[in-house]
């Protein structure tokens, strides 16, 4: 397995998970994962743990990319649209982006649950992407 | 601010937005010196120069007050050049006033131009792997109008916004943009022609999103009493400029981000990040919502436009609809927005993009807008955010 980005995301069989960072002094999550420093400005920590992201969460809000888009992202040919969601984990109260898997946006809404899950891009490896719950 | 302490707009000069793919500079020099003209001042005049950078033009981008001072002519003017994405022209005009009041000098010239390519922005810059503005096109094939229609989508889930009401927003500064001789887009457009053209992020179509132009727009900058000493009686002043970062936690997902910050150690602040943008100039210029004659705000899409409207105070959240389909923020309504024609009638050249913001209030404000005046236009307000955490309000009044 080839990951688009190495330390994001993680395979584990069936479970895949978003790779976030926890701050140890004041508890403040982020993803992408982060070292050095804490983000929060009240906080002067720098311990930064990995955190595990909770795997379902509410769309946020979706959309598609009907053009190819641009490189660096190498499109597949024929072109088939790209979904988008944003999707909102609120136990660590953050909205993260992704490709969705096997859903078009005539299947999303707004508010409608969906699982963490990894797919190809066109050339060949992984990223994570929401999909469908199983 | 006492009136011997403000700044004024003592000329505004823009070269028309269009598509020719000519040197930035040739722009930037023609706004320049179409600022200047308007002045009545000369380039030697000029002691301090402030160039917004633009970041696909090359080394001279990167060093655009510099680059605008050698094609002017050397003159011995003090330079300063600054990037800020979309709110880089207001953050030069930031810049100039500060020196400005702070008495390092009388009068100063801010210029921005830009020349962009066909289609999508693309990261800048070749491979960068850590880069997220080349992250998220690799790993997401996230591009610009692919954040703008997540907003749009988000609107009419909560609001119950609709692609008619997104076409409305066209189809208004359209007709304001046919009677601007600087837009690149001068034709009125339909709704039906605006919701029959193709979807390019859905819930966005062609022509709910702005295209990336070529233009530029400059301004010079003065004390007052520098203007009062060259018989301007009635100057356009500049009442505040708000260049605020977003406060953390930063609970909307921004480009070019891959997500939002986390409310869950820390509660989200009071007002979300465009609208502190807004509320900063309001409380620097001691004005409020109810005090513009009219505003311009950053239509990077149709629907944008709706949100900035609640943004900056014209109504609360969920009436935007409301105030436009009312006409109120048409030509002849209550509080005109976007009366330039906004990004739908330029399309974005980004560094100039805030200057000419701004050269439509002086416009406005001085009562030389012609067929798109708005009557009695006192107190005027431009708002744009951009990527990274940029965002400007700069406020106006007579």
């Amino acid at each position: 397995m080839t990951f688009a980005i190495e330390g994001w995301f993680a395979i584990d069989g069936d479970d895949v998970r978003l790779l976030g960072t926890r701050c140890t002094t004041c508890g403040t999550v982020c993803f992408p994962p982060r070292r050095g420093f804490c983000p929060n400005p009240a906080c002067e920590g720098t311990e930064l743990v990995e955190h595990r992201l909770p795997r379902r969460g509410r769309v946020w809000s979706y959309t598609n990319a009907c053009y190819p888009p641009p490189a660096p992202y190498v499109a597949a040919e024929p072109y088939e649209p790209v979904t988008l969601a944003a999707v909102a984990l609120d136990e660590v109260g953050i909205v993260v982006l992704g490709q969705v898997s096997g859903l078009t946006v005539d299947e999303l809404a707004v508010g409608m649950e969906l699982e963490l899950t990894s797919g190809p891009l066109a050339d060949g490896p992984l990223v994570w992407m929401w999909g469908r719950p199983s | 601010m006492s009136a011997q302490a403000s700044v004024v707009v003592l000329g505004a000069g823009m070269h028309p937005w269009g598509k020719w793919g000519r040197p930035f500079l040739e722009y930037g020099l023609a706004a320049a010196r179409a600022a200047l003209r308007d002045a009545d001042l000369s380039w030697p005049d000029v002691q301090y120069v402030v160039g917004a950078d633009t970041i696909r033009n090359g080394y001279p981008g990167f060093v655009a007050g510099a680059a605008y001072a050698q094609a002017l002519g050397w003159s011995g003017a003090r330079v300063a050049s600054c990037y800020a994405a979309c709110a880089s022209g207001a953050q030069a005009v930031d810049i100039a006033r500060t020196r400005i009041l702070a008495g390092l000098c009388d009068v100063a010239l801010v210029v921005g131009a830009d020349s962009t390519p066909k289609g999508f922005f693309r990261p800048v810059g070749g491979d960068r792997p850590d880069d997220p503005d080349w992250q998220r096109f690799r790993l997401l094939g996230a591009t610009n109008p692919a954040y703008f229609a997540l907003y749009a989508r988000r609107r009419m889930s909560l609001h119950g916004t609709t692609p008619a009401d997104f076409a409305a927003v066209k189809v208004k500064n359209a007709l304001a943009g046919s009677l601007n001789p600087m837009a690149r887009y001068r034709e009125p457009v339909t709704a039906e022609r605006v919701l029959s053209s193709p979807m390019v992020a859905d819930p966005l179509r062609l022509m709910d999103i702005c295209a990336t132009s070529d233009g530029a727009a400059a301004v010079v900058l003065a004390s007052e009493s520098y203007a009062r000493r060259r018989g301007v009686t009635r100057p356009v002043r500049l009442a505040a400029v708000s260049t605020v970062t977003p406060t953390f936690p930063h609970t909307t997902l921004d480009l070019p981000n891959f997500a939002t910050d986390s409310s869950a150690a820390v509660p989200p602040p009071e007002l979300p990040f465009r609208a502190s943008i807004a509320h900063a100039a309001y409380e620097e210029a001691g004005l409020g919502p109810r005090d513009l004659s009219l505003a311009e705000v950053y239509d990077l899409s149709t629907a944008l436009e709706l949100d900035w409207m609640e943004d900056i105070g014209l109504c609360p959240p969920g009436e935007a609809e409301k105030l436009l389909r009312a006409g109120e923020t048409a030509l002849g309504g209550r509080v005109p927005v976007n009366p330039s024609g906004g990004l739908a009638s330029f399309g974005e050249a980004i560094p100039a993009q805030a200057i000419a913001q701004l050269c439509e209030l002086t416009t406005q404000l001085r009562g030389r807008a012609g067929p798109r005046q708005v009557p009695r236009a006192r107190t005027g307000l431009a708002v744009n955010q951009g990527l990274f955490g940029h965002g400007s309000a700069v406020i106006t009044t007579v």
